[in-house]
């Protein structure tokens, strides 16, 4: 595999762009292998890519039903950062971001990671007490986290309302610098192709139908639309899906998947410089290199995997960034759709082992596991390799739903992404 | 937007009078005392969450107040039927975990 460089690219030009490589390998699936990843999102790939390179495991394969990327890791708004209120999360999510600072670099692949600051309003009295709280937390974690007055978010997106008779009239912000975004696609093609340079197997269009277990209860492997394959072990990383695919193997989940939906605009000039998210009001809005307004909007109420979501959802939060942003009224949305999300009691992800030996998960990351991927994959890799937790996915078990020690981040801020 | 029949109104209503309650038929533990944190678990977090027809727990917040139960395709996401709480679930045609 050519790396990419300024002169790679360069040369490519002088030879009309003719001669660029496949970036990842399309195998036919082999007999069985060590590992097998269900799921070939961010999270799946991920995984692959460090179980590869860390720890020095290959014989691995990463099932996608249907292409990668495209579940929710090629649906979401990207919103990166890791201002979670408890010790657990900051330190989780502060993994990731601190990969996230490099990755680019050690994928050898431009994720387009930008860190431009996300800005969380605050519209209520409620609302201060809470993100002064949160800010207050995370320094103590090393989370950088600062409190603004209206003025100074003004200043720091200067399109934003802040006038008193606003319909949500904003009195502050909590801003994380080390915030920011990242380009989806990027982030699955990234590792998926430096995974596939350690010779990991990639294999699209190759649905997971069933899980198979030997007589002593592990697990054997999957039958899936393109024959049996066999695995001395299977991580099932298959967000919305999750509930279904356990279920091959007999677990029951503490998970409901809902859809989320997002949608963007026309491309428009600069005018948002960072991310903006109202948590009282359910908006969020950044802006795409392209210029596009990229809105995320909330969950739909009831359980579904229609990948749709519907109306009402998307025109509260349109209605919303209105009210925030006046000089968007006219501005036309050109793409909506939606993702299934898995989201736990607690609104933390489950991440280690499973009642089922051989049997590992990565789920729950609901509304906002796009920002955890490189920790995610990171930490999990480590559990399936090692056969213990990282000591930062320790506490994200699924047993915490019977001992009662619950991250509960759904209490401490009711938010989203 | 989904159209929803409140079987106490008798009419069908648009999604936004309604509010989502949870899936149907999970009935509080009798023996509280007695309950291993396992089974705890199981009543308070576990969710079938199935991929087919889903049984679930509707209010009809702006309009009679009631609560309901439905059946609901959680693909295609159409409503088989709705009934009223209490009264058990009706024989489908497609079991529950229908992929
Ligand atoms: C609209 C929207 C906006 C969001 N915004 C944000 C945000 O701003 N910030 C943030 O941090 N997060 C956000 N999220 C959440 C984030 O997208 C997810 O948490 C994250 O991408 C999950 O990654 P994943 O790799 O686990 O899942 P996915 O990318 O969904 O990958 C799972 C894969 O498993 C595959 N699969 C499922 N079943 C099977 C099977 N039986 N066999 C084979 N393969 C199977 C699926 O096809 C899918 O590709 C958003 C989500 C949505 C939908
Ligand atoms: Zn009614």
């Amino acid at each position: 595999m050519s790396k990419f460089s300024f002169f790679e690219i360069m040369r490519k030009a002088l030879n009309h762009n003719e001669d660029w490589q496949r970036q990842w390998a399309d195998p036919e699936p082999k007999k069985d292998y060590d590992i097998i990843i269900i799921g070939g999102g961010g999270h799946g790939l991920g995984t692959a890519c460090y179980l590869a390179k860390e720890h020095g495991l290959t014989n691995i394969a990463v099932l996608e039903k249907g292409w990668i990327g495209g579940g929710n890791t090629g649906r979401n708004t990207t919103i990166i950062r890791s201002n979670y209120l408890y010790d657990e999360s900051a330190a989780l999510y502060d993994h990731s971001v601190r990969l996230w600072e490099g990755l680019s670099q050690d994928l050898n692949y431009n994720v387009m990671f930008s860190q431009r600051g996300v800005m969380m309003l605050a519209h209520t009295d409620h609302d201060r007490h809470s993100f002064q709280r949160h800010i207050h937390a995370n320094r103590l974690n090393g989370i950088d986290n600062e409190w603004l007055d209206a003025g100074q978010a003004q200043d720091y997106c200067p399109a934003l309302d802040i006038s008193p008779a606003a319909r949500y009239p904003v009195i502050g912000a909590a801003l994380q610098r080390r915030g920011g975004v990242a380009r989806h696609d990027a982030v699955a093609w990234g590792y998926a192709r430096a995974a596939s340079e350690c010779g990991v197997h990639i294999i699209q269009n190759c649905e997971v139908t069933n899980i198979t277990r030997h007589a002593n209860g592990s697990v054997s492997g999957v039958e899936t639309s393109r024959g049996f394959i066999g695995a001395k072990k299977i991580a099932v990383v298959a967000a919305g899906n999750t509930s279904n695919v356990m279920r091959m193997a007999g677990v029951r989940m503490p998970l409901e998947s809902y859809p989320l939906q997002a949608l963007v605009s026309e491309p428009l000039k600069p005018v948002i410089p960072c991310v903006i998210m109202s948590n009282s009001v359910h908006a969020y809005i950044s802006q795409s290199d392209k210029g596009e307004l990229v809105i995320g909007a909330g969950t739909d109420q009831y359980v579904s995997y229609s990948q749709t979501g519907s109306l009402p959802v998307i025109s509260h939060t349109l209605e919303a960034i209105c009210e925030l942003f006046p000089i968007f009224r006219r501005v036309r949305m050109m793409r909506s759709w939606g993702g299934i999300v898995d989201v736990t009691p607690d609104r933390s992800p489950i991440i280690g082992e499973t009642p089922v030996p051989g049997l590992f998960v990565n789920c729950g990351w609901g509304t906002g596991g796009f920002k955890a991927t490189p920790g995610s994959a990171h930490v999990f890799a480590h559990h399936l390799a090692t056969g213990t937790p990282h000591p930062v996915n320790a506490p994200f078990t699924l047993k915490r739903f019977e001992t009662g020690r619950l991250i509960d981040e759904a209490a401490a801020a009711a938010v989203a992404h | 937007m989904l159209l929803i029949h409140c079987p106490v109104c008798g009419e069908d209503r648009p999604e936004t009078e309604f509010t989502y309650a949870g899936e149907a038929h999970i009935a509080r533990p009798s023996n509280p005392d007695t309950l291993s944190d396992a089974d705890w678990a199981q009543f308070l977090f576990y969710r079938t969450n199935p991929r087919g027809i889903h049984a679930e727990r509707w209010r009809h917040t702006h309009g009679c107040g009631r609560f309901f139960n439905a059946l609901r395709d959680s693909v295609s996401d159409k409503f088989i039927q709705t009934y009223p709480a209490g009264t058990p679930r009706p024989a489908t045609a497609k079991p529950e975990n229908a992929q």
